[in-house]
């Protein structure tokens, strides 16, 4: 499997006029896990969104590099495609869109079915989307690993679901777009232990199939019993203010965050 | 999807096509007394039809145009055929259908769809059905599935006693330009206790420049039956205005159900001005299913009339304008008995500087006790200069009634947009998508191949409209 490399580079980001990230340096290989780890408020989640290309966020400085190649010109399907991926926080509802249309046309997208019929102007019903039955083998394989049931797929996308639905719905979509690197915002909050266990799980085998790189993004260090990180970063009002071992977390579960604003002070 | 092949799949472009007909019978541009008399006579109608006509002509002179909805100040009715003949014989089976006329059949694919999906095809080609098949079964039952042509010649005490009882000459101006020029349509009568399984469907297409297109359907269900109707229309682009008025009667006897489904995607220099009602008597159900994707501007308002103790009433409308579209939609929901209920859903979506407007009437009489009646409305903008318009108007003489009236505006959802983009799909697509979300309340009540139909003609609609 191939390696590559996703470098932030001394990033700068406004919302709204206001700075919230202020120089973010982190690089990260396929095949690491990083865990940054910071307060309420710190900007973690404004450093997903930035990652994925939300338009709302603007990068006032400083540099987001795959491979060496800039993704800050991308939308954020561009992105997606590049092989980046963001497990939301709080994924949105869109009703009346299955979540098999749904996952189905994310696949297509992600795999360029879609972008190959366009190119070859094939306007037949469907030539854009991976043909069915293989998806849909596919995708009954992974549910199972999730411990989802099949009923989940005629459900519309995020609508009533519970927060552990959303959060392995998340990590469904992950497991068939196979991206390179892949951020978990937040992606303990809401779950049970049961849930997060197999969410986690789910998480490690696809990191071992895909040689995924990893970011995940929490408050809380329980996450981080399930899924053991390489690197660990403390975030604290927009940048890494220190990184570490896996030791680190213990540091952190022991002592909180007060003795941060000390420090950085 | 198992049922792709169920129906070849049509779009715009491939409607965008002229077949050349061998018209054999054309009367001169513009309306007039004699073209009544001459349409009537080429079709050898009784005397009692004529009258009707003639009458219906003298009210639509008489009557003024609407004032209000869309602006029809550049409709010249002297700009049109009001009648034009494809073929002298009605065909009875698919060898007698001239060769021309199976070209643009196959073309929308309803060869195909006869072969695996229908049981009976009422298919017209500009105003004469040219191609009609029953099936035995159905004739077994008594069920009457003809043309109004046909229906005239073979039953006429059931038209006579029908036509024009639900919408009648003056109820508005082109319901009047209707009755006197009406050509084509279909009539329906299911006897008692029978239930029509497969849908009926008719196919309508305009296909010859400026003609005036005015099917005449009606549709009788008798006591405790259940029918599903269904006509889709397309129509190939034109320099000229095209003029599409309709109108459509349906009698819902007691305990019976009848449901009315239509798409119509007229290409957009069509006038599209339709008059639909249904009576319902008894515990009779009616739901009107109503699909506007196409024409300039549309003027259309399915009404259900209930009349008898639970009669229940739906009407489900969706409406897409595009460029340089109006639609002036609506329903209207009238509570004469008691213990009446209603529920009208519409959903609309404007983009560019499309318009649509939603306009609504519930009216709930004296009397009519424990009448309850529901309207929710829904309007998706996609840019900044599409408009959307709510009319409801509710008019309630019955103290015990109970009347809801919900209504949402909204722009695509930033957040939604996002999330998609951020699994791979270009805004267009994701914007698709949540389109197709929006309607699919509406999409879910079609059968397999028309739902498929729709979502690709939202497609279609949606392509290059982001921004």
């Amino acid at each position: 499997m191939a390696d590559h490399t996703l470098e932030i580079r001394d990033l700068h980001v406004a919302v709204e006029g206001k700075e919230i990230l202020k120089g973010v340096n982190l690089t990260i290989h396929t095949g690491e896990t990083h865990a940054l780890m910071g307060p309420n408020g710190s900007g973690k989640s404004t450093l997903s969104y930035t990652l994925m290309g939300h338009p709302k966020y603007e990068v006032t400085q400083g540099e987001i590099l795959l491979d060496g190649e800039s993704l800050l010109g991308l939308s954020p399907d561009e992105r997606a495609r590049k092989g980046l991926f963001l497990a939301m926080q709080y994924p949105v509802a869109v009703p009346g869109v299955t979540l098999y249309n749904f996952l189905r046309s994310a696949v297509s997208a992600v795999r360029g079915y879609t972008e190959a019929a366009r190119k070859a102007g094939n306007n037949r019903l469907n030539a854009h989307l991976i043909p069915a039955r293989a998806f849909r083998q596919e995708v009954n394989e992974e549910l199972a690993k999730l411990k989802m049931d099949k009923a989940f797929l005629r459900r519309y996308l995020n609508e009533g679901f519970s927060g552990g639905e959303k959060k392995r719905a998340e990590i469904l979509q992950m497991a068939l777009l196979k991206p390179k690197f892949a951020v978990l915002d937040e992606t303990d909050s809401g779950l049970d232990i049961d849930a997060l266990r197999i969410v986690a799980e789910g998480v490690n085998r696809l990191q071992a199939e895909l040689n995924l790189g990893l970011l995940v993004i929490t408050h809380y260090q329980r996450i981080l019993n399930y899924i053991v990180p390489d690197f660990v970063h403390i975030f604290y009002e927009g940048r890494i203010v220190q990184s570490g071992g896996a030791s680190l977390v213990e540091k952190l579960e022991a002592e909180g965050y007060a003795w941060l604003e000390a420090e950085v002070a | 999807m198992a049922h792709d092949d169920l129906h070849k799949l049509k779009d715009q472009a491939q409607y965008d096509f002229t077949t050349e007909v061998d018209y054999a019978h054309t009367v001169r541009r513009g309306l007039g007394e004699d073209i009544v008399r001459e349409l009537s006579a080429v079709k050898g109608e009784p005397q009692w039809m004529l009258d009707f006509r003639l009458k219906a002509l003298e009210t639509f002179l008489r009557m003024p145009m609407p004032t209000w909805g869309a602006d029809l100040s550049a409709l010249d009715f002297e700009e049109f055929y009001y009648y034009m003949k494809p073929v002298e014989q009605e065909a009875r089976s698919w060898d007698d259908v001239p060769d021309s006329i199976k070209e643009t059949f196959e073309r929308l694919g309803i060869p195909e769809a006869e072969r695996k999906f229908l049981a009976g095809v009422e298919a017209q080609l500009d105003s004469e059905s040219v191609y009609s098949s029953l099936k035995e079964e159905w004739e077994k039952y008594g069920v009457i599935f003809v043309d109004m042509d046909t229906a005239v010649r073979e039953y006429p005490d059931l038209v006579r006693e029908h036509i024009g009882k639900v919408v009648p000459i003056a109820d508005n101006k082109f319901a009047a330009l209707n009755s006197a020029f009406w050509s084509g349509g279909s009539f329906v009568y299911v006897p008692p206790h029978v239930h029509v399984e497969i849908p009926l469907q008719a196919y309508f297409r305009i296909n010859a420049q400026s003609l005036g297109q005015f099917e005449r359907t009606i549709i009788i269900v008798d006591e405790g039956s259940d029918v599903h109707y269904i006509e889709g229309c397309t129509a190939p682009q034109y320099s000229t205005a095209a003029l599409h008025t309709g109108v459509i009667e349906i009698f819902v006897k007691r305990g019976a159900h009848a449901r009315y489904t239509t798409i119509q995607n007229w290409s957009t220099n069509v006038y599209n001005l339709v008059t639909q009602r249904a009576v319902v008597e008894e515990e009779g159900r009616m739901e009107w299913v109503d699909g506007n994707l196409g024409s300039g501007i549309t003027m259309k308002y399915p009404a259900v009339v209930l009349k008898g103790r639970k009669a229940h009433g739906e009407v489900l409308s969706i409406a897409f304008a595009g460029q340089d579209q109006y639609f002036d939609a609506g329903a209207k929901a009238i509570h004469l008995a008691p213990e009446t209920s209603s529920v009208i859903t519409s959903k609309s979506i404007s983009k560019a500087n499309g318009r649509s407007a939603f306009r609504g009437l519930v009216r709930i009489n004296r009397g009519a006790q424990g009448a309850q009646a529901k309207v929710v409305c829904d309007a998706l903008l996609l840019n900044p200069q599409a408009r959307s318009d709510t009319y409801p108007y509710i008019d309630v003489a019955e103290d015990e009634a109970q009347v809801e009236h919900e209504a949402t505006v909204s722009r695509i959802n930033e957040e939604q947009l996002f999330y998609l983009m951020s699994r791979g799909l270009s805004e267009a697509d994701a914007s698709a998508l949540i389109v197709n979300g929006f309607l699919e309340p509406f999409v879910k009540e079609l059968p397999m191949e028309y739902a498929v139909e729709l979502n690709r003609l939202v497609q279609l609609q949606m392509e290059g409209s982001v921004g």
